[in-house]
């Protein structure tokens, strides 16, 4: 007894390498500069113990990973966010 | 000319009037050397990530300024070194899209999604300080 097709539809998740391409969101967006002193932007581009995330999940390109890994060491100087964390999310 | 910002935190231990006053030497240094001051934002008192010195909070100042030559900013960032009134400080050189950015963001061009962000950072301290008072008639229900 085989399934008909409408169950074997399913079976798989439909939803399965359906996820759109990684873009930088600087160029896509416009954005020219990054604010070093806004630490809920910079929080997106790292993880829970504060370590920048690679390009390879934010998706950004070189030129804006390198801004961001800039604007981030600045606010860890300047204390607005730490060098190591514990579950900062 | 060119534009820079120098951010610097003040020990929060010094009274008000000291605070204003370190931060007024420092313009007035900004002045006697020929910069012209763009903006002087004041950020307040503030969580520090990490304790610097034994201080877990900081006054945070942040001034924009333009100026035609940038040699006397190593004698300037060597007297900040030598400020004890200062936790830390950091000059940067801002592009013209840094510039930009901070002239829109005075006249409120972008800011929106720097309000909504604001938002729940209000609310959590008031959800602690709630956690902290509901306790007390908790323990008195508990003897009666």
């Amino acid at each position: 007894m085989a399934a008909s097709r409408e169950d074997v539809k399913f079976l798989s998740n439909p939803k399965l390498g359906l996820r759109g391409k990684k873009y930088c969101r600087f160029r896509k967006f416009g954005i020219k500069y990054i604010d070093y002193k806004d630490e809920d932007f910079l929080l997106q581009f790292i993880n829970e113990q504060g370590k920048l995330l690679p390009r390879r999940i934010t998706g950004n390109s070189l030129k804006y990973q390198r801004r961001v890994a800039t604007a981030v060491k600045r606010a860890r100087h300047l204390a607005i966010l730490p060098f190591v964390a514990d579950l900062m999310k | 000319m060119r534009h820079y910002e120098v951010n610097f935190i003040v020990d929060p231990v010094l009274s008000g009037d000291e605070v204003k006053a370190t931060a007024e030497t420092i313009q007035k240094e900004i002045k006697g050397a020929g910069g012209t001051i763009v903006h002087v934002g004041e950020m307040g008192l503030r969580q520090l990530a990490y304790q610097i010195n034994k201080r877990s909070t900081g006054i945070y100042y942040c001034i924009e300024f333009a100026c035609e030559s940038s040699e006397w900013l190593v004698k300037f960032e060597l007297n900040m070194k030598r400020n004890e009134n200062l936790l830390r400080f950091l000059t940067v050189r801002l592009d013209k899209y840094g510039v930009k950015y901070n002239d829109d963001k005075r006249s409120g061009r972008i800011g929106s999604r720097a309000k909504k962000k604001e938002a729940p950072a209000a609310s959590a301290p008031a959800t602690e300080a709630e956690i902290g008072t509901v306790p007390a008639p908790e323990v008195v229900d508990l003897d009666a």
